[in-house]
Order: C-alpha cells, then structure tokens, then sequence
C-alpha cells in the first residue's frame, strides 16, 4: 500500500500528463454540467419560490425526491435516449464528453433547483409584504431574490458541482470510459481499482478529495464573508 | 388637491376573518388629508391587520375598501408603507432606495437626484455607501423612511416603526415624520405608546378588539375620552391621568 | 440545451470509429499496444468502449458500436444470424488459467486435465468465485462444468460464489477470499493485487479462448462507419495486424496468438 502512495505522489508531483488530461476533462464535463444546469435551475427555484400555482406542493416534494436520482439510473435512462435505437441517437454524442455533461446535467439539476427554491423561499418569507408595499410583481421579485440569495445560491451551485464532479455511475454508462476521450477521475479510479493497479488510481482519489474539500471550503467561507460584509 | 389624488380613503363596513377569529369587525371609517391619523389600541386589537387592508397587502372578508382614484397598475405608487421591522435588500443604502425607483420605473438618469433628497432628508447621507442590513436598528428604519418618502407618496402608513427601536433612534424616527407631515404626506400611524400618539397625531382611531370604537381630535381624545375602553386604556398606560 | 451539448468540442472531428469490446480484452493491455500502430498507418482513431461480452453485442445490436470484437463464439453467432453482424472473422486466442490459493484446498495444483480438477474443486467444496455476469468468461466457465458433468446452478453449494462482476472485481474477490477462480491469462499477468494466489492448471486444450471480430451491419444499422469499421477489421486479420497482436508481451509473456485464416 505504500508503494502504491508513493507512486501516487510521484504522479502527481511530476503532472504525469495521463493524470492532467484525465483531471482536466473531470472538471470540464462537471464544470459545464453545473453551468448548464444553474442557468436552468435557478430560475426554476425561483419560479416555484414565488409562485401559485395548482400542484405547486407536489412539484416541491417531487423536485426535493429527485435530489436522490441514482447516478446509474440517470445514465441509464440517458444511454436509451441517446443510443443510436433511442429517440435522439441522431445526435450521435454518445460516448462523448457531450453525453456526460448531459447525464451530470440531469443529474443535478434537481438539487439546484430544489436547494434554491428553498432559499428563495425563505427569503420570500422575510421579503414578501416589503416587496409587494413597493410594488414589486412576482417576476421582478424572483429576480430580485435570486440576486439578494446570491451567496446561498454559490453555496448551492457548488454543491451541484460536488455531486457531478464525485459521481460515476452515470458517466460510466453514457461515456464509456474510452481511454484519452471519455475517462475521467471517477471512471479511472474505477478501472485502475478493478485492475489491481493502484498508484493512478491512489493519486485521482487524492485529487478528488482534494477537489470536494475546496468546494466545501469555498461554500463555507463565502456564506462567512457575506454574512460580514452584507449582514 | 389635484386630479388622480387617491385620497380619502373610505373602508365600508370591512371585516376581516383568520384562523376561525374575526380580527377586523365591521369597521366604517374615512381617511382624508391634512391631519396626521393616529390608529391607536393595545395589542392584539386588530392595528397591524388594518394598516394592511388599507395598504391592500390584504383583502378584506367582507365590506369595500375605496380610494378616491384607484391606482394604475404600473405606474409609480402613491401610498408606501413603513413595517415594524425594516426589510432590506442585501446592497448599499442607496440601492436600497434607487430599488424603489427602479420598482417605480423611474428611468436611470433620474433616480440619483432622488436617492440622494431621500437619504438626506432623513440625514443618512454619510451612509450611502455601507452595505444596508449592517446599519443599525435606528438606522435602517430612517432608511425605510427614506426609501417610502423617494417617491413622495400622498400617503404614508407606518406599522408601528419604533416598537423596535430604543429612545433616541426613537426621537430621530419621530422627527422625520414629524418633517414628512409639515412637507404635506398624509400620515397614518399605528402605534400602541400614548406619548408618540400624543406627540405625532392629530386625530386619534381608537381600536379595540378589531372595533373602531372612538374618534376624535387628540386633545379631546386624552382630555374626555368619551368610551369606557379608551378611558381605561389611557388609565392603564398613564395611571396618573 | 441539447444545442450547447452537442456544440461542446468532443474530441476534434478526426476519423474515429467505435469498437465494442470486453473489459478483459481492455485491462489486458492489447489495445494499448495494438492501436496506436493501426492509428499511425491509417488515420483512425479506435475508441473501446468495454463491457461485458452480452453488453457489448447489445450495444452493437442497438447499433452504438460500428465494430464488435469480442470471445464467446457462440454468442457471436447468433447475433450474425439475426442480421446483426456483415461476416466473423477468426482473430486470436488466449487462454484460461484456474487460479487458485498457493494453500490449494482441492489438491489440483499442476493439474492437466481441467474437467478433473473442478470435479476435484466440488468434492472438496473448495471456495470458488464466479464471475455470474454472463462474460464470455462466465459462458466458459459453465460450459466447463457442464462438460464435467455437472449441473452447476443445481449442485452449487455455499463454496460457490456468484458475484456479478468483471474479471478484475472478481480476482480481487478471490484473492481476498483465498478462493479458486477460472481467469483469462491476460488479466491474469497484469494483475498485481494478487495475494496468496497462483496459476493452479493450465494447458488443457480445453481452456482456449477464441476471439472474433464482426462489422455492423450497415443494412441495419444505417449510421456504422463502414468504411472505418471495416478498415480495422481487414487490419486485424492481415498479416501487419496479426504481428502486431503477436508482439505484445507482458513480462516477456506472450497473451494472445493470432490464429486468423
């Protein structure tokens, strides 16, 4: 096992260059993932947050349920749309970085939207009789929201990014895992691991970790910051 | 008083009901300009509810609530409301105010000039720049004032907006809207402290239990009361009268 | 949203065609030496996607792979009996070899006749893993205790380990376990986390692994990269191809012999 460290270390002190093309498409597939689905989910969040509308209580429960959609179930569900004998397979992105930002999509938008609807909406709770005595209507009020909640917002968009960027069943399925176009940190450690050949994989897990723990850290002092300097 | 003056105010026979409880009952009143209108009661007498039917933050049960000119939806609002507890947006002081402008859709170049006359005439000038929701109590409530007086409203409700605050933020709430009063926005107040009452108004809506119960001028009001219940409420909170 | 997706950069549009093959055939090592040489001479890009032996002839069958390069002959022929497949071709073998702990509970060790020594494995109720994920692995295996007469799914006993998993998962299994295994020799030698295990029988002729190679059908599947496709396949079976695959070596240990008519 030390051995295995020790190469690890050597790894990624070096930047052997297998290790930098596989990081660098881990974060450029998560990074799009949570892009995409912050520009959708956040005006989602707060369209429920402010919204009346019939159904409104079931889509709430419905969108925090969908929080935990299994990694593995998404891919799978994305495979059979994208296979070329699925409804979209003349898009031919399967088993590209194309098709997993679309699974890390799907994946996480749920958790953006939900996390903000539950912000937004208790901001609503503290805002809503100041902002309608202004006069604001429900649609300025969303965005004046969704810019006030601005730093629970980040909190919750990197969270968004903590989930794709750890996951690996739904890249696997809708990836592939092709050495040098769709392997990244996950699916790598996955295969060295089931090979028995652990250095590569020991150096990953440690920049995976390395990853998560600056999310968190970042989440937890920007919700610090802004709370000194915003009140 | 010019043409689209939304007031008086009339509320005819308006009721309102939550919570199995009738809060408002049957209350027939009419607001009209000039003199700073005190809604006074004890807690629990219905003040906050009817300050907001009469904002239209709620709808009555039953009975009408009329303005003299209805409000164009759109157009800037004529009425602004100051709560208890000042809500602010997570930005400067003076966006805090420019907020309002926008809302109003006060086009861009115009709403400096504004902002600044705002904050100035509550004397938070030097403030313009701090970030709103670190200001003090005191503070933020003159900048809840400021950003209700921005668009110089022909009438301002305010919630009892130093319930929260200590004696000399207080004095520095009270003399700004002693200011907006003598600059000629009808002011309606809710408040439960007889010396505010006395010190601010000049008609006294005595409420008790969601009923208006007696109306009069202050002097009269605290002289001869002429109900039992606002004799002794004037008895419980000023035993030596 | 699918129009941002899809205007992502993948990989440049070079040649590239999609080979579905088996997790095996990956870890292996052979492609990593193979296609680099057939990407030189040809332009083409192999991309393997590796999965199982009956996942990567569905894959195929939904037309998501232009190429299949699998081991389970009779799996292969009947996906070229539905229609599937344009025509298989013989590529290479490797072997199997029973893997067992250097305790060696069934006594079998240096054993020549395979069929013996699982007989041997059952009677000592010596832990066996089984890769129970219908690999051409997996078909190997029961077609072996079939062949020594014994019905498996039936007579399986507690010593008997289904674990649903691919050849690497499944080793590391049997060495944590100290258990028997039936492998492919190529796993085998690349393997590290090997524990107290070792090659207990191998040699028996019975234990050869046969490798095929088929096109997808461009009549079913309309968007196969025939041409590619069928770039790889001639390259496999012609003599630079067959070297090539003859060539590589781990430890001085050669995997795959090249038997291509």
């Amino acid at each position: 096992m030390s051995e295995a460290l020790s190469t690890a270390l050597a790894l990624l002190i070096g930047l052997d260059s297998k290790l930098v093309e596989i990081v660098l498409l881990s974060l450029r597939v998560s990074l799009s993932a949570v892009a995409i689905a912050a520009l959708l989910g956040l005006p989602l969040g707060a369209a429920i947050a402010v919204g009346r509308f019939p159904g409104r209580q079931t889509v709430i429960v419905l969108l925090n349920a969908l929080m935990g959609l299994p990694p593995v179930v998404v891919g799978l569900l994305v495979y059979l749309l994208l296979s070329r004998a699925g409804p979209l397979g003349a898009l031919g992105i399967l088993f590209t970085p194309s098709a997993m930002v679309a699974a890390q999509t799907i994946l996480i938008l749920p958790i953006i939207a939900a996390l903000s609807r539950q912000a937004i909406e208790d901001a609503w709770r503290e805002y809503e009789e100041q902002l309608r005595s202004l006069g604001a209507g429900r649609m300025n009020a969303a965005l004046t929201l969704l810019w006030d909640t601005r730093f629970s917002l980040l909190t919750t968009i990197l969270a968004g990014f903590g989930r794709a960027a750890a996951e690996v069943g739904a890249v696997m399925i809708v990836g592939g895992n092709i050495d040098g176009v769709t392997r990244v940190m996950t699916t790598t450690i996955a295969l060295e691991t089931s090979k028995g050949d652990l250095p590569l994989a020991l150096g990953l897990g440690m920049i995976l970790i390395a990853i998560v723990i600056a999310v968190n850290a970042a989440a937890y002092l920007t919700k610090e910051l802004a709370q000194r300097r915003y009140g | 008083m010019s043409n689209g003056a939304i007031l008086p105010l009339r509320l005819a026979e308006v009721s309102f009901a939550a919570g199995g409880r009738t809060i408002i009952d049957r209350v027939s009143l009419e607001i009209e300009t000039g003199p700073s209108t005190i809604i006074l009661g004890a807690n629990g007498a219905g003040k906050s509810v009817l300050m907001r039917l009469m904002h239209g933050l709620l709808k009555p049960s039953s009975g009408r609530i009329d303005w003299n000119a209805p409000e164009r939806v759109g157009a800037p609002r004529k009425q602004a409301m100051v709560f208890q507890r000042p809500v602010m947006l997570r930005r400067s002081a003076y966006a805090n105010v420019a907020y309002a402008l926008k809302i109003a859709r006060i086009p861009e170049p115009q709403r400096g000039v504004l902002v600044h006359e705002s904050l100035e005439s509550v004397g938070l000038s030097h403030l313009a720049r701090r970030s709103a929701r670190v200001l003090s109590g005191g503070e933020q409530q003159r900048l809840a004032l400021a950003r209700a007086w921005a668009l110089h409203p022909e009438v301002l409700f305010l919630d009892e907006p130093t319930a929260s605050l200590d004696p000399s933020a207080t004095r520095e709430i009270e003399s700004v809207i002693k200011a907006f009063d003598a600059a000629g926005t009808k002011v309606v107040m809710a408040t439960h402290n007889l010396g505010q009452a006395r010190r601010l108004g000049d008609e006294i809506l005595f409420f008790d239990r969601g009923r208006l119960v007696e109306r009069a001028s202050v002097g009269e009001f605290f002289s001869k009361p002429q109900s039992a219940q606002a004799a002794a409420f004037i008895k419980g909170e000023l035993p030596w009268v | 949203m699918l129009v941002l997706i899809a205007a992502l950069p993948a990989v440049a549009q070079d040649k590239y065609i999609i080979v579905a093959s088996t997790t095996s055939t990956e870890q292996s090592g052979l492609f990593g030496h193979i296609l680099p040489v057939f990407q030189k001479k040809t332009g083409i890009r192999v991309r393997v996607v590796a999965l199982g032996t009956g996942q990567a002839l569905d894959l195929a069958r939904r037309g998501d792979a232009d190429v299949v390069f699998v081991h389970a002959r009779s799996a292969e022929e009947k996906f070229l009996a539905e229609g599937h497949g344009v025509r298989r071709f013989d590529v290479m073998y490797n072997d199997f070899v029973l893997i067992g702990p250097k305790s060696d509970p069934a006594r079998i060790s240096g054993g020549k006749d395979i069929l013996e020594e699982l007989k041997k494995i059952k009677a000592a109720s010596a832990p066996f893993v089984s890769r129970g994920d219908k690999s051409g692995t997996h078909i190997a295996e029961l077609d072996l205790w079939k062949a020594a007469g014994i019905d498996i799914a039936t007579e399986k006993g507690p010593w008997y380990r289904d674990t649903g998993q691919g050849m690497g998962p499944a080793l590391n299994t049997a060495a944590a376990m100290n258990a028997y295994i039936l492998s492919d020799r190529g796993t085998w030698i690349s393997f590290k986390n090997r524990g107290e295990l070792a090659i207990a029988v191998e040699g028996d002729k019975r234990l050869f692994n046969q490798y095929g190679v088929m096109l997808v059908n461009p009549a079913k599947h309309p968007n196969v990269r025939k041409e590619l496709g069928q770039a790889f396949v001639d390259w496999l079976i012609s003599p630079e191809g067959q070297n090539t695959i003859g060539e590589y070596k781990i430890g001085g240990d050669q995997l795959f012999f090249p038997n291509a008519k």
